[in-house]
């Protein structure tokens, strides 16, 4: 039924010097998909996504967002058509409250155009979203400095600070990694409601466990090149996979 | 001494701050002199300063003082966006430049120069460091030590501007108060403007961008817009300072591109605590003073400036304000239980 096409990644290449961190990758993604891209530690899933946000400008090959060229572009205004991308490093503004972390993307003028976060109005819509995922709004939490927070919290004020830019497409590189069961527990419906909602996004993750849950789509690149594209289940079946995740069998 | 058991120690701050930093409960007169004297006092002594001093040499000291403070302002400024500028004199210069050469050639009064060198000065410094805005860390502080010097060299080579002579009787302010109360109101007003405009949500893009300017641009926040406002106003605020020396002096020469414009600010700011505005005020209100205070020395004045600096950096590397406002924090009365 939604056959709206919002990614289109087309031979997408990355090389740093003789290393070739993304290798003519393609893929398309529909509107509300949920994809997941997974594959061994180097294999290019954050240069991809950094490709796709603009932090590094790809070598060759083209990135259509809802059918603009977005290929180059610098990474505020791709995010500012929409497009939102967490950090796998916890980046933070550490010395202000972390509400206050909350204020940049609001005051983008993608959230102005949008009519959102007038003047006077950010404080209260930061406290809001931070509400809703789980910084309580009566405790001391949002309002502590984000440096003192603990490495949960932080993963979470940057899914915050994603959501804040109301984004088409949300990004979210190893959002999980460091995370303890219970955060990841707690953080996963919230994420599964922001795709039930209508929302497009993309994780690349380690654990599997967990993005199978919520993934209906998944990727699997190994140095540089997707190797396997489908449902979960599709995609651990594939013999490549395996290899990659498990190595060659030694013979004799 | 059960009476003595019922006596418990408070920091005076609890009853006064509530969570949110806009939001005062008062319950007393002292309380209310605890939040204001600190505030008050030292504004108001700044702005009696010259009645007490009048036009002699420590009245021009005061003058001194505050270009140079707006200056340390202009630096601390830019360095809360995360810009290490090495290049207060730049500002200063082009600030200089643009209000004695109009006055000089074009004959134009004070009170037009002033505001022109003001904006015109920050355009062209603006425009000046745009093509660097990329530039991160030292490598930007690099090319704001040059430029200045840049300058320098293109007027004496080029003979331009008055070449080595300088540009000589411009015109003065009408009088000696008229300039320091026009310098001191500057300094408090860009003192609280700064501090004001630093926690709205412009000044948290600002600091935002110094702590982490990936995340910015992941905000969809253009960075270098941003940084070139920053460098606008910095430049602005510099550019005044410059303009203001021109007059009072009635001279503007090749010195005005000099590195003691660059360095005086920076250690000013440094000393008094960088980051809280109020600190590059205190700090430059001591090192100008002192500087001059020295001069009797006249080949040891530097050397001996130096040790001072040292050693009250290596006492007090956070600077003077940040170590008068934790230990204001920490205040502490009896109150009976």
């Amino acid at each position: 039924m939604q056959e709206e096409v919002v990614l289109k990644v087309e031979n997408l290449t990355k090389r740093f010097g003789g290393v070739i961190a993304v290798d003519n990758v393609n893929f398309s993604l529909k509107k509300g998909e949920f994809l997941g891209i997974i594959g061994p530690n180097g294999s290019g899933k954050t240069t991809l996504i950094n490709l796709i946000t603009g932090f590094v400008k790809p070598t060759s090959g083209k990135v259509v967002f809802n059918e603009t060229d977005i290929t180059g572009k610098p990474p505020y205004q791709i995010a500012c058509l929409g497009v939102s991308r967490s950090f796998q490093m916890v980046r933070a503004f550490h010395k202000l409250p972390a509400f206050k972390n909350l204020i940049v993307p609001l005051y983008s003028p993608r959230v102005k155009k949008l009519g959102g976060g007038k003047y006077g109005e950010r404080d209260d819509v930061a406290i809001d979203l931070l509400d809703d995922l789980g910084f309580e709004r009566d405790s001391a939490v949002p309002y502590k400095a984000a440096g003192s927070l603990p490495h949960g919290y932080l993963k979470r004020l940057d899914l915050a600070r994603c959501m804040a830019l109301r984004p088409n497409l949300l990004i979210l590189d190893e959002l999980f990694s460091g995370m303890a069961m219970s955060e990841v527990a707690a953080t996963l419906p919230m994420i599964e409601k922001f795709n039930r909602e209508g929302l497009t996004i993309v994780m690349a993750e380690h654990r599997l466990k967990e993005l199978f849950r919520v993934a209906n789509r998944v990727i699997v690149l190994n140095f540089g090149q997707k190797i396997a594209d489908g449902t979960p289940k599709e995609a651990m079946a594939h013999e490549e996979v395996q290899k990659a995740y498990l190595g060659t069998e030694v013979e004799g | 001494m059960a009476e003595a058991a019922k006596m418990r120690r408070e920091r005076i701050d609890r009853g006064i701050k509530a969570r949110s930093d806009t939001i005062f409960a008062l319950s007393s007169y002292r309380d209310m002199l605890y939040l204001i004297l600190p505030r008050f006092l030292p504004i108001a002594l700044l702005l009696c300063l010259p009645l007490f001093l009048g036009s002699s040499y420590w009245g021009k000291v005061v003058f001194y003082a505050c270009i140079f403070a707006l200056l340390a302002l202009s630096w601390d400024f830019m360095a809360s966006v995360g810009l290490i500028s090495l290049g207060q004199a730049l500002f200063f210069g082009v600030g200089s430049y643009v209000s004695g050469g109009f006055n000089f050639y074009y004959k134009w009064p004070i009170f037009l120069t002033i505001p022109l060198a003001t904006f015109g000065g920050a355009l062209i410094c603006t425009l000046l460091l745009v093509p660097v805005l990329r530039l991160r860390g030292v490598y930007f502080s690099m090319v704001t030590l040059i430029l200045p010097l840049l300058f320098d060299h293109l007027i004496e080579t080029l003979e331009i501007l008055g070449g080595t002579h300088g540009l000589l009787s411009l015109s003065p302010f009408p009088n000696h108060w008229m300039a320091v109360y026009i310098a001191l109101i500057a300094v408090v007003g860009i003192l609280f403007g700064f501090r004001k405009l630093i926690t709205e949500d412009f000044g948290l893009v600002l600091r935002g961008i110094r702590e982490d300017d990936r995340v910015v641009m992941a905000g969809g926040i253009n960075i270098y817009w941003y940084k070139a406002q920053a460098i606008f106003i910095a430049s602005a605020v510099g550019c005044f300072a410059g303009a203001l020396m021109t007059h009072y002096y009635q001279f503007v020469g090749r010195s005005a591109f000099a590195l003691d414009n660059t360095i005086l600010p920076l250690t000013g700011a440094v000393l008094g605590g960088p980051g809280s505005f109020a600190g590059s005020v205190i700090g430059t209100f001591i090192l100008v003073p002192l500087s001059e205070a020295l001069r009797a020395l006249g080949g040891l004045r530097m050397a001996l400036y130096g040790i001072i600096l040292i050693g009250a950096l290596a006492i007090l590397p956070e600077g003077i304000f940040h170590y008068m406002e934790r230990k204001y924090h920490q205040f502490e009365r009896d109150v009976r239980i």
